[in-house]
């Protein structure tokens, strides 16, 4: 920033949603101040309506089908894609999240180092899953028992409150690295790295609404999207004790599956908890029948 | 009711005669009706207008099912459909016909039989039209004797479009007499008439002719209704009955799958013909998609959360 020309204007970005694959303003034209961990003025978000939360679950539900039947080796390469991406605008995001957060630059770029390695880590773990949580299972009689995990559908994520960017992608990716497809409300306060990502996201093979990123007051985007019928699951994480309780009743209606809040350190090792929360375990029965003459049923 | 008004009977008397009538009618202003239907689609209809119209807009379905592979059981579904749309809420009103091929009335006819929902069948070998006379006035009287209380038939474009208008003009008014007491719809197939002009025409036509609905599409071609040509369709039937205080109802098919879209449509009559068409006598939609999403959004007014497709049955 010490080399800025004085005679030149800098060009301010304006923020936009990521709803379908495209970055739309917030239906309703409202925007909210975003500011450092200081007070100093950053940016004017999208102040988001139920009615983009409505829109961002139509995005979601219509890019399910391609993306919980893609290969997991294609949804893993298109998640590491998503880690070569960022890479490329690593000065981008620590810049953001330093910002935000008011962290010094080296913890930011660690922070967005993380979350990149987390991409990674979760584009690993997309052809792995199945293996580890399904598998046969012995049964009493002459048959194939097979339990295979599938995604739940689209999910509603609320980004943690406080880690703009690490902690936001610990809960994105483990969510749509299984298959399903996201609807994320963005931290309320400090939304901007996460509505960066989208534009990583529109440029790294990821379909279009299998992500869709909203920012503006969690409650009142929350809310809809917790009765939404036509959402399966909703993860927390972004609500105090008082919301996820009101959000866990809204949601008890339509059966979603939640994933409630709890005290996580981002940078330490996520297991496979996140990946599990949002998958339904399928079992198959197909009989054996009895082939060889030794005996052997299969 | 007389099929022909004496006003047009030396309209018809000859192919010049009703060339140059159907000429002489005004161009239309095609930038003009564009902007209009465009503006009339801006209008925000909120609250209980809104669940008005969506009551209103579920009661004007022609539920159409016209495809190869229908079967009895699906029609019977369909018929079921129409009677109860949301089975979860009984105040649901009635759509106001199904729509299907002649050979699918007669079951059609006994799952509706005294239910007040119609049934519409399309006949004059639906879709492209392409056949002799005596086949279609077969195809049409095969569909009444079935039982169908409504006739969908298709005028036949090519002629329309090689200028043989009195052609046109007796080929409904012979399929509207094979029809009978049947109400005859006419489907213009407004995607193949290439210019709003013809479809000023084309509506004039029908009407003399003695249709009872004027349609606009068959649904299977890349245009089907537009707000434009079923606006200037609106506008013909509201000339034609300050000229000879004959009623004509609109049908706009194919394309209309949103409780916005269909919204739309009805500001449209709304603001063009009023309140007199704003009936299941006097407008219909054809549509077979639409009635989810209008039971969706009804569910999302009555219960305050969004609907999902889980919560509508398959067609």
């Amino acid at each position: 920033m010490s080399t800025v020309d004085a005679t030149r204007l800098s060009v301010f970005k304006t923020y936009k949603l990521y709803v379908g694959g495209k970055f739309p303003r917030s239906e309703s034209g409202r925007v909210y101040e975003v500011t450092d961990s200081k007070g100093a003025w950053l940016a004017h978000a999208p102040l988001s309506s139920r009615k983009d939360a409505r829109d961002a679950v139509v995005s979601a539900r219509k890019a399910f089908g391609g993306w919980s039947g893609a290969t997991a080796y294609n949804r893993g390469q298109v998640l590491y894609r998503i880690a070569e991406m960022l890479e490329g605008r690593r000065g981008q995001f620590v810049r953001e999240v330093a910002e935000a957060e008011g962290l010094p630059k080296a913890k930011a770029a660690a922070a967005v180092d993380a979350a990149i390695d987390r991409w990674v880590w979760y584009a690993g773990w997309t052809d792995k899953i199945a293996q580890v949580v399904g598998g046969a299972n012995p049964v009493a009689g002459p048959f194939f028992n097979l339990s295979t995990p599938e995604p739940t559908g689209v999910v509603t994520v609320l980004a943690p409150q406080d880690s703009s960017f690490l902690g936001l992608v610990s809960v994105l990716a483990p969510v749509i690295a299984t298959g399903n497809t996201a609807v994320v409300v963005a931290s309320e306060r400090l939304p901007l790295p996460a509505l960066s990502l989208g534009e990583v996201l529109a440029t790294s093979d990821l379909p279009g609404g299998v992500v869709n990123v909203l920012s503006g007051r969690t409650a009142e985007i929350a809310a809809p999207l917790a009765a939404h019928q036509d959402v399966n699951g909703i993860d927390l994480t972004g609500a105090d004790a008082v919301l996820a309780k009101e959000l866990e009743i809204a949601a008890a209606d339509s059966l979603k599956r939640v994933l409630r809040p709890h005290a996580t350190d981002w940078r330490s090792d996520p297991g496979t908890r996140r990946l599990t929360a949002f998958l339904e375990t399928k079992t198959v029965w197909h009989p054996t029948g009895s082939l060889g003459a030794s005996g052997s049923s299969y | 009711m007389p099929t022909i008004t004496p006003a047009f009977a030396d309209v018809t008397a000859s192919d010049s005669a009703l060339r140059r009538f159907l000429h002489g009618l005004p161009g239309v202003d095609a930038v003009g009706l564009e902007a209009r239907a465009g503006s009339l689609g801006t209008r925000s209809i909120k609250t209980t207008a809104k669940a008005y119209a969506i009551d209103l807009a579920i009661s004007m379905i022609d539920l159409t099912t016209l495809e190869g592979a229908d079967t009895p059981g699906k029609v019977r579904a369909l018929a079921a459909k129409a009677l109860r749309p949301d089975p979860t809420d009984r105040t649901t009103p009635a759509t106001a016909a199904v729509c299907v091929y002649s050979d699918m009335a007669e079951t059609a006819v006994a799952a509706l039989a005294g239910s007040g929902v119609k049934v519409a069948s399309v006949a004059t070998a639906f879709p492209a039209g392409r056949a002799s006379l005596a086949v279609k006035l077969a195809d049409t009287r095969d569909a009444v004797a079935a039982g169908a209380d409504e006739i969908d038939m298709v005028i036949d474009r090519g002629a329309f479009l090689a200028g043989h208008y009195l052609k046109v003009y007796e080929e409904i008014r012979a399929v509207k007499e094979a029809a009978g007491a049947a109400r005859l719809k006419v489907i213009f197939e407004t995607g193949e008439l290439s210019t709003y002009d013809n479809i000023r025409r084309a509506s004039w036509l029908g009407m003399i002719a003695g249709a009872d609905f004027i349609k606009t599409s068959t649904g299977k071609v890349g245009v089907n209704a537009t707000p434009a040509n079923t606006l200037l369709m609106l506008e013909a039937v509201r000339d034609f009955r300050a000229q000879t205080g004959v009623q004509v109802g609109v049908k706009p098919a194919g394309g209309i799958r949103t409780s916005k879209d269909a919204v739309k449509f009805l500001v449209l009559v709304n603001e063009t013909v009023g309140a007199d068409w704003l009936d299941s006598h006097w407008f219909r939609f054809g549509a077979s998609s639409l009635l989810n999403d209008l039971l969706m959004q009804r569910q999302k007014l009555s219960t305050g959360r969004y609907s999902g497709p889980d919560y509508v049955t398959v067609d």
